[in-house]
């Protein structure tokens, strides 16, 4: 029987969006291998989150233990080596986030389970379970197979699928704790909310966002000219943020903020999928990069293949004049 | 302190076409220009600024080709006391699993409080090796953090998840933390420390050099296989818009302007 066991995730008494991304994918792997998808719920008081998930169709497994209140890696592998012994899952799953990350490599090395990283498609072909992920920055795809072993391990990337709509009501089963021993060496202090900038993003109308592609703060004038002449706000990708351009609070992306302006303008951002995910939902998109195969252009409407010291400052000299 | 940073070589894919090979499982790498891994140069940084607050020694650990040497000395010349590289075709590079293996083989028998790694290398995308190298070396770890503050016997660390949103946590030492971008400011390498990085020790070993069993760590040990690599089509519905630079500053100017979108 090859069921898949899908670990939801939670923060801060909300549901995590890949929870329910993961669900367009595991049943149909289930049924694939004649198994079925059983999603499982780490927490403390989880009713109301269990009746989320039980929507769509799924057995959900909660394990209610204050030890769970916070997420902590050492007690989550803790409890996930004996239910892995227990359940024995075909695959095992969870979302490629902070949490995801910080505790399947551990817990593969752990069971001596094979793990794929980062999956953006997971199936069963040719009587294998195989995964595609990406690569170089999102020029290159991998297809991935799982040799025979117990339980495959898989994290699986936030964005990559939409979430399914509910379907029908499944059942909820409550299950103990398997955590015993107290654990001491990793200890959770404190959320630290984002800090709270000048100007707050998300609720600008017009952003324009820059990239690696600007090269040096002192090309920074270029772009604020443009912004001026179109009362847009300053945004743009981690490597703006980290090279300290800009303030860490105009970061869009997954670490970051997820904006939704009328118009976006992208200039020397490459679009990695972290980026992607905080600015599609943007209406209109303009996305000038010199590099033609630049993943920014899959979301864009408009597209300029070149380069941005070129044609930035035209634009501002041309908007400027259109304005009168 | 005493502690171990893990560097990569990796090729800058940002700006490059990704050609493969005619077997359809490698990449044409000859025309990419290779350096340290992003997060990896924060972590140098990290664990320079480290010694500089607490004392120490800070060891360079490496699996690459010859060719890595240079990145090598540039952490050396920002201020790591010496350096290891791995050379060894035997070990499955697809898999972190096998690399954690390798790392840990290097490390093992050697004192340390701290191990520093990237969270995640630019060309694979795997943020997993760290956290597996935590645990075949039986220690704690953290991953994702970005700022790192050395209480007795223990980090405070940051954790950076989704949304801005950070998570303080204790670790304690020893522990391997991941590095996420943004922690600190990279130094430039001074020219002083270039000159000095020439003298400092860069040990080149092979797997049976460091004790581990090429066979626990190559293609058939890994629980997984590649199968094929492909180059995926950037489906775009985007408009063109063509010409000289100008002429699409223009084009654009006009798009925006009529089209009410400012
Ligand atoms: C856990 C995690 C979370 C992350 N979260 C985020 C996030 O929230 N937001 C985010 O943005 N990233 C995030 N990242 C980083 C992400 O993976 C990329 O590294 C980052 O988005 C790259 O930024 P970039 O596009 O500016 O730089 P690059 O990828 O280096 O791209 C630079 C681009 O500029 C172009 N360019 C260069 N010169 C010119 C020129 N003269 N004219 C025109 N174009 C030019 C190049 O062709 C290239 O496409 C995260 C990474 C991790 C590991
Ligand atoms: N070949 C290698 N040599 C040294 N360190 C490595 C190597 N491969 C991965 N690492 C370390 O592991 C981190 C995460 O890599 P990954 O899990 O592949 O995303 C990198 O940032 C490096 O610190």
């Amino acid at each position: 029987m090859g069921n898949v066991l899908v670990l939801a995730e939670h923060r801060q008494g909300a549901l995590r969006d890949v929870s329910f991304e993961m669900l367009a994918v595991a049943p149909k792997l289930a049924e694939g291998m004649g198994g079925e998808a059983v999603v499982l719920l780490f927490g403390s008081g989880m009713d109301d989150l269990a009746k989320k998930i039980v929507n769509y169709g799924v057995k959900v497994m909660v394990v209610d233990d204050p030890v769970f209140e916070n997420f902590n890696a050492e007690i989550y592998q803790q409890a996930l080596s004996a239910l892995l012994d227990d359940l024995k899952p075909k695959v095992f799953m969870t979302g490629h986030t902070a949490q995801g990350v910080d505790f399947m490599p551990a817990l593969a090395i752990e069971k001596k389970l094979p793990l794929v990283a980062d999956a953006v498609g997971l199936a069963f072909e040719d009587g294998k379970v195989k995964a595609t992920r990406q690569l170089y920055s999102g020029k290159l795809n991998a297809v991935v197979a799982f040799k025979e072993a117990d339980t495959y391990l898989v994290t699986f990337r936030e964005g990559a699928v939409e979430a399914p709509d509910p379907s029908s009501a499944g059942s909820v089963e409550k299950v103990d704790s398997p955590v015993k021993e107290e654990v001491s060496y990793r200890k959770f202090v404190e959320y630290i909310e984002a800090e709270v900038g000048d100007v707050d993003i998300t609720q600008s109308d017009i952003l324009v966002a820059i990239g690696r592609g600007l090269k040096e703060d002192k090309n920074l004038p270029l772009v604020e000219d443009l912004a001026a002449a179109i009362k847009a706000d300053i945004a743009g990708s981690r490597a703006a943020t980290d090279a300290g351009w800009i303030p860490h609070d105009r970061q869009v992306g997954t670490s970051g903020k997820a904006v939704k302006p009328k118009l976006y303008i992208a200039m020397g951002i490459s679009g990695a999928f972290q980026h992607l995910a905080g600015m599609k939902g943007a209406k209109t998109i303009v996305a000038i990069n010199k590099d033609p195969e630049a993943p920014i252009f899959s979301v864009a409407d408009y597209a300029i293949v070149d380069d941005m010291f070129k044609v930035v400052p035209k634009l501002t000299e041309k908007l400027k004049e259109l304005k009168g | 302190m005493k502690t171990f940073v893990c560097i990569k070589y990796v090729p800058d894919t940002s700006e490059a076409e990704v050609k493969l090979n005619p077997d359809g499982l490698t990449v044409d790498d000859s025309r990419f220009s290779f350096d340290i891994n992003d997060a990896d140069n924060y972590a140098v940084e990290e664990s320079v600024q480290i010694k500089e607050a607490q004392g120490g020694e800070v060891t360079v650990l490496s699996i690459g080709p010859k060719k890595s040497e240079v990145m090598i000395r540039m952490a050396l010349a920002k201020g790591c006391d010496k350096a290891m590289r791995v050379e060894d075709e035997r070990m499955y590079g697809h898999d972190p699993l096998m690399v954690a293996k390798v790392l840990a083989g290097a490390i093992k028998g050697q004192e340390f409080d701290l191990v520093l790694t990237g969270c995640m290398a630019s060309d694979d995308w795997h943020m997993s090796t760290g956290v597996a190298l935590a645990e075949e070396l039986g220690v704690n770890h953290a991953s994702m953090v970005n700022k790192v503050e050395v209480l007795d016997g223990k980090v405070k660390v940051n954790r950076e998840l989704e949304g801005g949103l950070l998570e303080s946590v204790e670790v304690e030492l020893p522990a391997v933390l991941t590095i996420q971008t943004g922690i600190n400011e990279p130094r430039y390498a001074p020219i002083k420390g270039i000159r000095m990085a020439q003298k400092k020790e860069l040990n080149v070993v092979s797997l049976d050099d460091i004790g581990v069993d090429p066979a626990a760590v190559g293609a058939d040990a890994s629980g997984i296989e590649l199968e094929k690599l492909y180059i995926p089509e950037v489906v775009s519905t985007a408009e063109y818009l063509e010409g000289e630079p100008e002429e699409k500053a223009e084009k654009l100017a006009t798009i925006l302007h009529k089209g009410g979108l400012l």
